[in-house]
């Protein structure tokens, strides 16, 4: 049972907060960025039926957030709750980021991609080694780009034509192989973005860490419906062995 | 009260199940409830050798339900008895293997294989999976083949029960039902999914790769409360029932219209500790009924 409050950003994406669902248990005592919570209002009732997948963008004393672009009738719904509507969270799910405090870091979002990466930047110790490439389609109001910039060095690209994104895509190509041998690039976003990001890092040598998005039921690897092609494993749930897959592992 | 029934077999400390495919093994559930509290678990269906299932996408939600064409994927029975099945809390809880194969030969190899598992306590066949091209549903549809089945399951079941897993895909359930009863099936569970597919007319594509899915969930619970009702007047052999059980009400339901257990199937998605709490719901709900007893109140609709 979890009261909420939400912040409206530009167009459709809110950031929603949520009361903590544990702050003391171990799991969230010891979550990290990458990891995600699986929401269902209470008042869904049976429809829609799941709850729906979000990083996790913030849960501190101060509560649980997540931040969403309304894409479909969960968030659409989910954007319209009120404070006191009941949620149910279950969470934290799923793996995390590598953190590697030395290594120069290639963080590379596409459009609501950006949400784990908040966090990430947030702790992390050494944020004159990290790099924010980010692409998006919305202005970049509407994301929380400007927080993270405070802190790191953010470059942000916006599509709004074909040729604006085979700009970006050149961009990918000149700052990738920077990072993909001796750093880490980390990336998250919409399917094609993270198949460029995969293709990118294997000519250079290299590798990245790629969070999965898929459509989930349970979030906790029983359903079997958000599975990827794992090279080594075969089939195998996103929810539960991801959502981060180093990119050499898994076939698009 | 005394929640434990017993029936073609199998004790249970409380009608509660959960349903296969809807549960992983089990162990992917442990964080949200303890195990030991329900009557047992279904775990995924399992067949001789691993099964890595039909392309993505292979679920979609719908009104009040989903669809889902896994096609059953699984790790195989040995890797499950090896890695999974001691892990579980199987003197506390029934764990029931659920089986898939695409003949009858093959069918009681896995059960030859799981009837000397000491921690299994009864084998589910699943001849009504309508996401396989061989085997699944067309055993459940004809009469002669799920006896057939049930027939080669039994011989080499030793004292495992078998529960014969029927499909409503069928003009007449209580014919498939019949048949396995006679062919010695100790307990019959109903229903498997429905047939169904979901479209995006926007796209002009079908939401599942496979086209067409099993749909499950709330919706489909009037189907499944006809087929126990049914089946239940129609064979003297207990019957768990299944389909879109959402609330301790909805268990009720299944009992008054003949069932002896029930499974939890999708609900378990809506919210994962859902059969976990069910357990109490319904004690609490027998209370305010004042019902002392399942094996009274068991088949005690007023038509």
């Amino acid at each position: 049972m979890t009261r909420f409050g939400k912040e409206g950003f530009d167009g459709d994406f809110f950031e929603l907060v949520l009361e903590h669902p544990d702050p003391q248990s171990p799991a969230w005592r010891n979550w990290k960025p990458g990891q995600f919570v699986m929401v269902r209002p209470t008042a869904w009732e049976h429809n829609p039926l799941w709850g729906r997948p979000f990083s996790i963008y913030r849960a501190d004393e101060d509560g649980l957030s997540v931040f969403f672009q309304i894409v479909g009738r969960g968030t659409e719904r989910l954007a319209k709750l009120e404070p006191g509507d009941e949620v149910t969270v279950w969470g934290p799910l799923g793996n995390t980021f590598a953190v590697r405090e030395d290594a120069p870091t290639l963080i590379l979002a596409g459009g609501i991609g950006l949400a784990p990466f908040a966090e990430y930047v947030r702790r992390h110790p050494h944020p004159e080694n990290l790099k924010v490439v980010f692409g998006h389609r919305p202005p970049v109001e509407c994301y929380p780009l400007a927080k993270m910039a405070e802190r790191v060095s953010c470059q942000s690209c916006r599509e709004t034509c074909p040729a604006d994104l085979d700009d970006f895509i050149a961009l990918l190509g000149r700052v990738i192989p920077d990072y993909c041998r001796d750093g880490l690039v980390l990336a998250c976003g919409p399917m094609p973005f993270l198949k460029t990001v995969q293709r990118i890092v294997a000519e250079h040598g290299g590798k990245a860490q790629l969070s999965l998005e898929n459509r989930m039921a349970c979030g906790v690897g029983a359903c079997l419906g958000c599975v990827c092609d794992h090279k080594e494993e075969g089939p195998v749930s996103v929810c539960a062995r991801g959502p981060v897959f180093w990119s050499d592992e898994i076939t698009f | 009260m005394d929640m434990k029934v017993s029936f073609g077999g199998l004790s249970l400390k409380n009608p509660i199940l959960t349903a296969s495919g809807t549960f992983g093994y089990g162990l992917e559930y442990t964080r949200f409830g303890e195990l030991a509290t329900l009557g047992g678990i279904v775990v995924k269906g399992l067949s001789l050798e691993p099964r890595v299932g039909n392309p993505m996408p292979r679920i979609a939600e719908t009104p009040s339900g989903m669809l889902n064409a896994i096609g059953l994927q699984n790790i195989g029975v040995r890797n499950f008895v090896e890695k999974r099945l001691p892990k579980l809390p199987a003197d506390q809880m029934a764990v029931i293997a659920n089986l898939y194969a695409c003949s009858a030969e093959e069918f009681a190899e896995l059960a030859g294989y799981l009837s000397e598992q000491p921690g299994v306590a009864a084998l589910e066949v699943n001849i009504s999976c309508p996401n396989v091209s061989s085997g699944g549903i067309l055993f459940g549809q004809d009469p002669k083949m799920a006896a057939r089945v049930t027939e080669a399951v039994k011989r080499r079941a030793g004292d495992k029960p078998v529960i014969i897993k029927l499909s409503p895909n069928v003009t007449d359930i209580t014919e498939i039902a019949r048949a396995a009863a006679g062919a010695g099936a100790d307990i019959l569970c109903l229903i498997n999914t429905l047939s169904g597919m979901a479209v995006d007319a926007r796209t002009r594509r079908p939401r599942l790769a496979n086209v067409i899915g099993g749909l499950s969930g709330p919706a489909i619970k009037p189907v499944a409360l006809r087929c126990v009702h049914q089946v239940s007047r129609a064979v003297d052999v207990p019957i768990i029932g299944v389909g879109g059980i959402a609330s301790a009400e909805d268990v009720l339901e299944f009992i008054l219209v003949g069932a002896h257990a029930i499974q939890v199937g999708t609900a378990n998605f809506i919210r994962p500790d859902f059969v976990f709490r069910l357990v109490d719901e319904l004690e609490r709900l027998c209370e305010a009924y004042g019902i002392t007893s399942f094996d009274e109140y068991r088949g005690s609709l007023r038509l």
